[in-house]
């Protein structure tokens, strides 16, 4: 990774426009999901609409620590993907995101709302479901590609995904646990499903949820940005990253709307169970 | 500033939240209520969300009849939403006490409470009246914030002696 102005100047630009394509990948979500479900759905620049107006509502703060977390979650979304931009480390940007995911679990937890508890106690179990698996794709990845830069992953001789099939499965769990899509959407909802209210977001109103949302959406791009890596390679067009990143997403929405949401229990069983197994085959496979 | 305020309030008629409270109604209002979630109304067409946590939503749906025990919950729900609110009373129940106004536990309708914005006559009322009465609602938020009108977070209204007033529907159940 060499640092120049110029990088560093690409990254930014890449940084601002990501807010953007997040909403409007959001945007996209909700009108398939529409779709799928026989609906006509909202307009595609709806996520944009919901943000701002949660941006102009009054500031309902119940302690300054949410507040604190829920600036800390987006800071750690935006350093994340600046170091995925930049081109640098996947195990550090591994680490940023856990940041934030940590603070949202804190940030739930400061207040004495029993939907907020239960929302964190099971946020914490989903990272324990989808952490190990995201280490193991990164580490698979570096076996490949050798080495944890993104840089040198972008440059491999011929794309990941044919050394990495399972793996590449791995990260589909991954993506449907860390986007909250169903069967594993259970510590916060998003499509009006109200068992534990709208769990560790419950506290969070206005601003302050808006953040939140804004990054999420940088974790949408972030995330795809790691499912394109699959694909990125000496010889591959920029046609065919575009093209995994979709399927992937509509992928992603398809089991949303095919399985109904289940226990933490089978969560953990069936994405530690089915992950690693996947994840410490197609490694093995790399050694031998 | 005068462009980013813009755009907010823009969304704010964009992007209503509703929470949905069921003040001890018979259950008919409310099967209308989420009759406007399904395929056939698709509320989300609007960007109409239903949300279950007042902390999250912009415009509160109220249904039956107040009663002495439910009064305080009604209120609390009311406080614990962010302003810029609305409150719409959906149904005969919610607009007067209904048939039950003289029962000795009732108190009358929402606005007995809380201070409402949108009165949606109708036993039960119709999906297509309660979609209006947001999108009213909602309108009477834009007069708000525009300085039209005091803002809905004064004294809640005064109980009347008596039997209370029929309130004057602003929407047509037809």
């Amino acid at each position: 990774m060499e640092l120049s102005i110029f990088t560093i100047l690409i990254a930014l630009v890449l940084l601002l426009l990501s807010p953007l394509a997040g909403g409007f990948i959001t945007g996209v979500d909700r009108r398939l999901t529409a779709w799928l479900q026989s609906r006509y759905g909202p307009p595609l620049v709806q996520p944009f609409y919901d943000v701002l107006k949660l941006l102009g509502k009054a500031p309902m703060i119940v302690n300054s620590w949410q507040v604190l977390c829920a600036y800390i979650y987006l800071v750690s979304a935006v350093v994340a993907l600046f170091i995925f931009f930049m081109q640098g480390d996947l195990l550090l940007i591994f680490f940023v995101v856990t940041v934030g995911a940590v603070a949202q679990v804190v940030g739930a937890m400061t207040v004495n709302s029993p939907f907020g508890q239960t929302g964190a106690q099971r946020e914490l179990l989903q990272m324990l479901a989808y952490e190990p698996l995201l280490v193991m794709v990164f580490v698979g990845m570096a076996k490949a590609a050798g080495s944890f830069n993104v840089s040198d992953i972008m440059n491999v001789e011929e794309p990941l995904l044919f050394s990495l099939p399972l793996l590449f499965i791995a990260m589909v769990i991954v993506m449907l646990i860390k986007l909250r899509k169903s069967p594993f959407d259970i510590s916060s909802s998003g499509h009006a499903h109200q068992e534990i209210v709208s769990g560790v977001h419950t506290d969070y109103s206005g601003p302050q949820l808006a953040l939140l949302e804004i990054g999420h959406w940088l974790e949408v791009v972030l995330l795809l940005g790691i499912t394109a890596l699959f694909w990125t390679s000496q010889t591959t067009t920029f046609i065919g990253v575009i093209l995994i990143i979709v399927e992937t997403y509509f992928v992603e929405i398809l089991i949303d709307n095919i399985s109904a949401r289940m226990t933490w229990k089978w969560m953990l069983r069936t994405s530690l169970c089915t992950g690693m197994v996947l994840a410490l085959v197609n490694i093995f496979w790399l050694y031998y | 500033m005068g462009l980013l305020n813009n755009l907010i309030n823009k969304s704010r008629l964009k992007s209503p939240w509703v929470v949905h409270y069921d003040c001890g109604s018979c259950n008919g209002c409310d099967i209308e209520v989420l009759a406007c979630l399904t395929p056939v109304y698709d509320l989300e067409r609007f960007g109409i969300v239903n949300v279950g946590n007042p902390k999250h939503a912009d415009v509160l749906l109220v249904t039956g009849t107040v009663n002495k025990r439910n009064k305080a919950v009604l209120k609390n729900i009311y406080d614990q939403m962010p302003e810029p609110k609305a409150v719409v009373a959906i149904g005969t129940c919610g607009m007067s006490g209904g048939m039950f106004r003289e029962c000795y536990n009732v108190v009358g309708g929402v606005d007995k409470v809380i201070p409402v914005d949108v009165y949606v006559p109708g036993c039960p009322a119709k999906p297509e009246a309660i979609i209006d009465g947001v999108v009213k609602a909602l309108e009477l938020v834009k007069a708000k914030l525009e300085g039209k009108a005091p803002q809905s977070d004064a004294a809640p209204a005064e109980p009347a002696e008596g039997k209370p007033e029929e309130p004057k529907p602003e929407i047509d159940a037809a």
